[in-house]
């Protein structure tokens, strides 16, 4: 978290992370075109030529929430893939909070599994506690064959500390959820360790309607 | 509050963020510069580009007779030097401003954004709007202005309609926030380039320098079990040269005549004894030489002498084999430098395996030949440095035995190494001998190469340096 009292301004990192090609960029990106006009800046993407993530994707978000603060969310993705350990590291400096976004592939499974235990390798690298980190986890593609079934997803969800969400990223469906989701457990976080209602008179409930409201289109993902 | 603040240096522009602290970073001074020019030739009017302090970035413009008319008069040069410097110090927070200069002209200012934050801005003027037919009040009423000569400046202004004014100054921040964006990119594609390459030669160092103590700490375990070996052969020798002595004694009949078949029994134990005196001997040298203690004697050597001397003793074997040995010693070849009783140990020891993987009716060549040894250096580089080779005598073995596949070749020398199992047992031996060859020839500073066909046989050369005077 930055905070730059002279602008009245707080800056939140949020990191989408995860396995290569689980749809982080496109999280991104969907979440881009559902925020209402004006709120998200333009997304600033180090993409190879076969559209896999070099260094990472930035994008900016900003909402008011109150006592003339503003609130800048700072959208962060990772490279995927297993040879940019160090520039995931980079990246993932200074996480306010993260959202892991899995493959609900039952045969990326183990490929979840591997990148979630380097996440934790390379947070505590970074000298971050991982059980301290504020993390949701998204498990995206819900479109494809073969996928881990909502029974199932509700059997992980109960046993996992982190809340789980589902989504299809490319449609935007469930992308909004994760994030707000994402946004309240950091600011809860923050809250807890900072007291921004005490020390800034900027209360948790009334923030994140201002984010809920300012984010808007929430299209929830349901098999139904 | 302190604790809240970060602990970057919020002015790094660092990529933990992803911020830019100034338009000047980001936002190439040629680009911005090239971009005013080629505005100001398309629409004729004045541009400056200013960063969020006020600092002048680029600009394109050409005074116009106006201004340099007002210019030679007091109040209109105090006048418009206030104004241009109002404008210059207004800092729109959203829409673009237009700022009324006293001349009737306007001067039109854009802030430009970079990721929803205020980097910079741009002024556009003074033109006059296209709708003003005449010079205002404020401008007739300069101290000593001559009416006429104002009227005449004031139509040769660059004019626009306002809304036009807007749109195109729309369509030059869009730009310009595009070249501060590609900007801020490419800076960031760099600086995490760096970052990364800085991240990946640490990682790589940190390994390097694990590698590096367990490298360390293999070569001790290396020394404490070279000294081992020694301690444990040594041991080993003792006992055991007792029973080959007391065998000894039981044989010559001094302790009572032995039947035909107790002596064949005794026969069979002082054989094994002696076959494991051997083995115990030759452990006890590897690991002196492992540990580097093995004294060598030097002294001149005459090939000649020595490869006769070795003949000598494997004769007897190479004949009961039918196998011909040759000996073969150039005329010129130089004495060699070394100790005369661990030369012997090498070239029996290669003549025996010699032997030992020759068919019968093969053959075995022992021989000598001058060399030349090379100084050292590395190969081909720096050759000038390392220029010059001393003379050196080239021993070698060959036999036409079974020979040796060349993926073997290049672990022959290991201790304990047996180019197939099958072979120890069909023809003795703990795969001792070359390892101790190569150390020794090693401790002589010489060299052991080795060729070899299957089917065909096998050649071993020793090059050995030679005496500096042949005694």
């Amino acid at each position: 978290m930055r905070l730059d009292l002279a602008a009245r301004e707080l800056t939140l990192k949020l990191v989408y992370y995860g396995p290569a090609l689980s749809g982080k960029t496109t999280n991104l990106r969907a979440v881009q075109r559902l925020t209402s006009a004006g709120t998200s800046g333009r997304l600033m993407t180090f993409e190879m030529r076969n559209e896999r993530t070099l260094f990472f994707d930035m994008m900016p978000i900003t909402v008011p929430v109150g006592n003339g603060f503003n609130v800048r969310l700072k959208l962060f993705s990772v490279p995927g893939q297993l040879m940019h350990e160090p520039t995931r590291r980079l990246a993932l400096e200074a996480a306010d909070g993260i959202a892991f976004i899995a493959t609900s592939r039952r045969s990326e499974a183990s490929t979840n599994r591997e990148s979630f235990l380097r996440l934790h390798r390379n947070l505590r690298h970074n000298g971050v506690d991982p059980a301290r980190m504020p993390m949701v986890v998204q498990f995206n593609k819900r479109d494809l064959e073969d996928i881990h079934s909502d029974e199932e997803l509700e059997t992980i969800g109960t046993r996992s500390r982190e809340p789980i969400y589902k989504a299809v990223a490319t449609r935007g469906h469930g992308v909004m959820q994760t994030l707000h989701g994402l946004i309240r457990r950091t600011w809860s976080k923050l809250e807890e360790e900072h007291h921004l209602e005490d020390r800034l008179g900027i209360s948790p409930s009334s923030s994140m309607q201002a984010v809920e409201s300012k984010l808007g289109n929430q299209r929830e993902w349901r098999t139904s | 509050m302190a604790d809240i603040m970060t602990q970057n240096d919020p002015n790094s522009a660092d990529i933990v963020m992803g911020d830019v602290a100034r338009l000047e970073d980001v936002l190439s001074r040629a680009s911005a510069a090239s971009l005013c020019k080629s505005f100001f030739a398309l629409f004729g009017l004045p541009v400056r580009v200013l960063s969020q302090d006020g600092e002048l970035v680029a600009e394109a413009r050409r005074d116009r007779s106006l201004c340099n008319y007002l210019d030679t008069l007091t109040e209109g040069r105090r006048r418009c030097s206030q104004t241009l410097e109002e404008a210059r110090g207004i800092q729109p927070e959203g829409a673009s401003i237009v700022h009324p200069c006293f001349s009737g002209a306007v001067y039109r200012i854009v802030p430009l954004f970079h990721q929803q934050r205020a980097i910079g801005r741009f002024i556009v003027g003074p033109y006059v709007p296209f709708d003003a037919s005449s010079p205002p009040e404020s401008l007739r009423s300069v101290e000593s202005i001559d009416a006429g000569a104002a009227s005449t400046h004031f139509n040769d202004m660059p004019r626009a309609r306002e809304d036009v004014a807007e749109q195109i100054c729309a369509h030059l921040k869009e730009v310009l926030e595009l070249l501060v964006f590609s900007g801020h990119r490419a800076q960031l594609a760099s600086t995490m380039h760096v970052a990364s390459m800085r991240e990946s030669y640490r990682e790589l160092t940190e390994k390097n320098d694990a590698l590096t103590e367990s490298n360390e700490e293999l070569k001790q375990v290396d020394k404490l079990k070279s000294t081992f070996l020694a301690t444990v052969s040594h041991e080993l020798r003792s006992p055991l040269t007792s029973i080959i002595g007391y065998t000894e004694m039981l044989q010559s009949g001094a302790i009572g005549t032995l039947g035909d078949e107790q002596s064949q029994i005794l026969k069979t134990v002082h054989g094994k004894a002696d076959e494991l005196l051997t083995l115990i001997s030759s452990l006890l040298d590897l690991g002196q030489l492992e540990s580097r203690t093995l004294d060598l004697q030097h002294e001149v050597v005459d090939p000649r002498a020595l490869l006769s001397g070795i003949g000598s003793t494997v004769v007897p074997s190479a004949n009961r084999r039918n196998i011909g040995l040759d000996i073969r010693v150039a005329a010129d070849t130089p004495k060699i430098w070394g100790d005369p009783i661990r030369l012997r140990q090498i070239i029996l020891n290669l003549a025996d395996n010699a032997l030992k993987f020759t068919h019968q009716g093969g053959q075995v060549e022992l021989g000598a030949a001058p060399a030349r040894v090379d100084l050292g250096g590395p190969a081909g580089v720096g050759s000038a440095l390392f220029t010059g080779n001393r003379p050196a005598v080239a021993l070698h073995v060959r036999d036409t035995g079974m020979g040796i596949a060349e993926d073997k070749l290049s672990r022959i020398f290991e201790a304990f190494y047996q180019v197939d199992g099958g072979t120890t047992r069909v023809h003795g031996g703990a795969g001792l001998g070359l390892s101790i060859v190569k150390q020794l020839v090693d401790a002589h500073g010489g060299t052991i190469d080795v060729t070899s066909k299957p089917g065909e046989g096998t050649l071993f050369t020793v090059t050995l340096p030679a005496a500096d005077h042949d005694a």
